[in-house]
């Protein structure tokens, strides 16, 4: 497929602990597109950070991808080496962390900070690189930026700062973006910004952005297909319409509830009970089994298969096997599935 | 509102901070509110915004520079006597937002809970303090048998749990919460948001909710503030204000919050607030039943005719 810039396949990573191996990431498979954003959304711990340091290959030591097969624009990334990795990061691939005080180099200029990679990967002039950085940093917004790409990270807001993060992960214009949480530790206002800045920029330069948060209201606002992930696996992916409006998994019923709505009233919020489960010791059946109010005796024993629902959109849950019994989702869901049949038709 | 318990009064309170040669950073600059028994305020607005240096000096962690806070008919800054300055202690409390620094790493569960009990001496034996602190941490939901515990061996929402259960433990009557779910996951936040909702329910509690993720704040709240720069801008009953903002900077914050619902996203735009010199200028005016907006004398007629006029449609 052509239009396939990155593509895992049955991806496991495990770490090495002392109470033993993390089976942090158990089998991931998605394809990203050209110029679409997929989410990845789920808990602490359910893999999503995992999953994208794999594709950068920026895992800690005691890490290891055990299984499965990456594949950025046909090129496989596992057998890749990492001096041939330094010249993919930052220049085809780049990452956005979630703290933008910690991913920036406090003694350093944020100017020469954008400046680098450029030099580095495109071999510009120190001149020709540190003009550039100072269009970017007026391209992602800092003002005065003529004057201010001489200071360093502590003098800027959080939100500028993470607007450098985004300055120095664009300088060399990569086809791939990766934001892991970019906009978890800033206010709603500045976090709308950013979001904004993210998607101008993918729509100027056709960038494919995986973007993983936890807030569903920004999944909302920035994903074209969302991958819900638990206990490193992905339970449920589609398009952000499928996932929103005809979720399957019971535990994206559960995220789904658990997130205050505008116009709801003023009934208990839902909590998934529980915390998630042990990925030391991962269950023989399905993960989510033990949380789950809407749990088959065969979860318990056996792992779900993908059942597929349309084109894109797949769930791992039993409750899909035709020999399953008809199981009413949570009202508010049935209400979200009535939202998306008045709106295309078909079956109520 | 005269029928019922005020229970905590700030009346301009000013609390600044000097910088050496750069003059002083004026964090809350003159604010009032009210806080009824057993209700919960919702606090609001970005970081910065002065809305955790005010709950740090309603429990007395600042001294205020100007203003008084008056708790159950008593200036808290007239608290002279140690018996008092308990008892203040006791009927106030704190719960902080990032639960991996506010435990104590080497002590024990029971130990950090217990502390409370053993200053007010609210226990009347040893066993009638395991007692206690065994019934609190089934209360919060956390296994009892569990107390002998270090805080490092539970997850971020189970301490956030300890925390609660810590405050809960001196029996208060005001618990001012600061950011207590931003730390935590989605369907964690729920969960303790449930908890919370539920022992002001059992136990009468009040609460100061600071938060600036405003979708679980409107959840909690009965009433909200909003503040911007030292100042709060606009106060009313919680489905009121998000109905009705009528402050430029309260539509902006609430049209910055990302629903989560694509239909509803695509259409929607952000309204930008431009701050200019003077928008902070006058005082808090009543413009309809309890809704409160930061405004001169001569606005107030505009805004009561906007707020009318955005009912109507």
């Amino acid at each position: 497929m052509s239009e396939t810039i990155l593509s895992l396949d049955d991806v496991h990573v495990s770490f090495d602990s002392l109470n033993g191996k993390v089976h942090a990431v158990r089998g991931v498979s998605f394809d990203l597109h050209y110029g679409e954003t997929l989410a990845l959304v789920g808990e602490s711990g359910s893999g999503k950070s995992v999953t994208c340091r794999s594709i950068i290959r920026l895992l800690s030591k005691n890490a290891s991808i055990d299984d499965g097969s990456i594949l950025y624009e046909g090129k496989n990334i596992l057998a890749k080496s990492q001096r041939e990795m330094r010249s993919i990061r930052g220049k085809e691939i780049s990452i956005i962390f979630q703290d933008p005080m910690t991913s920036l180099n406090p003694t350093m200029r944020v100017s020469k900070q954008i400046a680098l990679p450029m030099i580095h990967h495109l071999h510009l002039s120190k001149h020709e690189a540190m003009k550039r950085a100072i269009e970017l940093l007026k391209r992602v917004g800092i003002p005065n930026s003529e004057v201010r790409y001489k200071d360093y990270p502590h003098q800027f807001s959080g939100g500028q700062r993470q607007r450098i993060v985004i300055a120095i992960a664009l300088a060399c214009n990569p086809k791939l973006l990766i934001a892991d949480e970019p906009t978890t530790a800033l206010d709603v206002t500045i976090q709308a910004q950013i979001i904004e800045l993210m998607k101008d920029i993918q729509k100027k330069n056709g960038t494919s952005i995986i973007f993983i948060t936890h807030d569903l209201g920004v999944v909302a606002k920035v994903a074209d297909r969302v991958a819900v992930m638990y206990a490193g696996k992905i339970v449920e992916i589609g398009t952000a319409e499928e996932i929103f409006y005809l979720p399957q998994h019971p535990y994206t019923w559960g995220l789904l509830q658990s997130v205050p709505t505008a116009d709801e009233a003023d009934e208990e919020l839902y909590a998934i009970p529980g915390a998630p489960p042990d990925l030391i010791h991962p269950s023989k059946g399905d993960a989510f089994y033990s949380r789950n109010p809407y749990a088959l005796e065969a979860d318990r024993y056996y792992e779900p298969p993908y059942f597929q629902l349309s084109p894109t959109h797949f769930a791992a849950t039993w409750l899909l096997d035709e020999r399953a019994p008809k199981v009413e989702p949570p009202p508010s869901i049935q209400r979200r599935y009535a939202t998306f049949y008045k709106k295309h038709g078909g079956k109520p | 509102m005269s029928d019922q318990n005020v229970l905590l009064q700030v009346k301009g309170l000013k609390k600044f901070f000097s910088r050496e040669q750069k003059g002083e950073i004026r964090a809350v600059n003159n604010i009032n509110f009210d806080i009824v028994e057993g209700e919960t305020l919702g606090l609001v607005g970005e970081s910065g915004c002065g809305k955790t240096t005010t709950g740090r000096c309603i429990v007395k962690l600042y001294h205020p520079t100007n203003g008084e806070i008056i708790f159950d008919g008593k200036d808290i800054a007239r608290i002279r006597s140690k018996r008092d300055q308990l008892e203040f202690c006791r009927n106030v409390q704190m719960i902080f937002q990032d639960p991996y620094a506010s435990l104590d790493p080497k002590k024990k569960v029971q130990d950090i809970i217990g502390e409370g009990i053993d200053v007010h001496h609210l226990a009347k034996s040893r066993e009638d303090r395991n007692h206690q602190i065994r019934g609190l941490l089934a209360t919060v939901g956390l296994n009892p048998e569990h107390a002998g515990r270090y805080p490092h061996e539970f997850s971020g929402g189970q301490r956030q749990r300890i925390g609660i259960a810590r405050a809960l433990a001196v029996k208060p009557k005001l618990i001012v919460c600061d950011e207590p779910i931003s730390a935590l996951d989605v369907s964690i936040q729920a969960q303790v948001v449930n908890l919370l909702k539920k022992l002001q329910k059992e136990r009468n509690l009040t609460y100061l909710f600071i938060a600036h993720d405003l979708s679980m704040v409107k959840y909690i709240s009965d009433r909200i503030a909003v503040m911007y720069r030292g100042v709060i801008v606009e106060l009313g009953d919680t489905d009121e204000l998000y109905h009705y903002p009528i402050h430029r900077y309260t539509k902006s914050l609430l049209s910055a919050i990302p629903h989560a619902d694509p239909y509803k996203e695509i259409n929607r735009s952000r309204i930008i607030y431009q701050f200019h010199e003077g928008d902070l200028n006058g005082e808090l005016h009543e413009i309809g039943k309890g809704h409160f907006v930061l405004s001169q004398d001569n606005q107030v007629e505009a805004y009561k005719e906007q707020l009318k006029n955005e009912k109507k449609n």
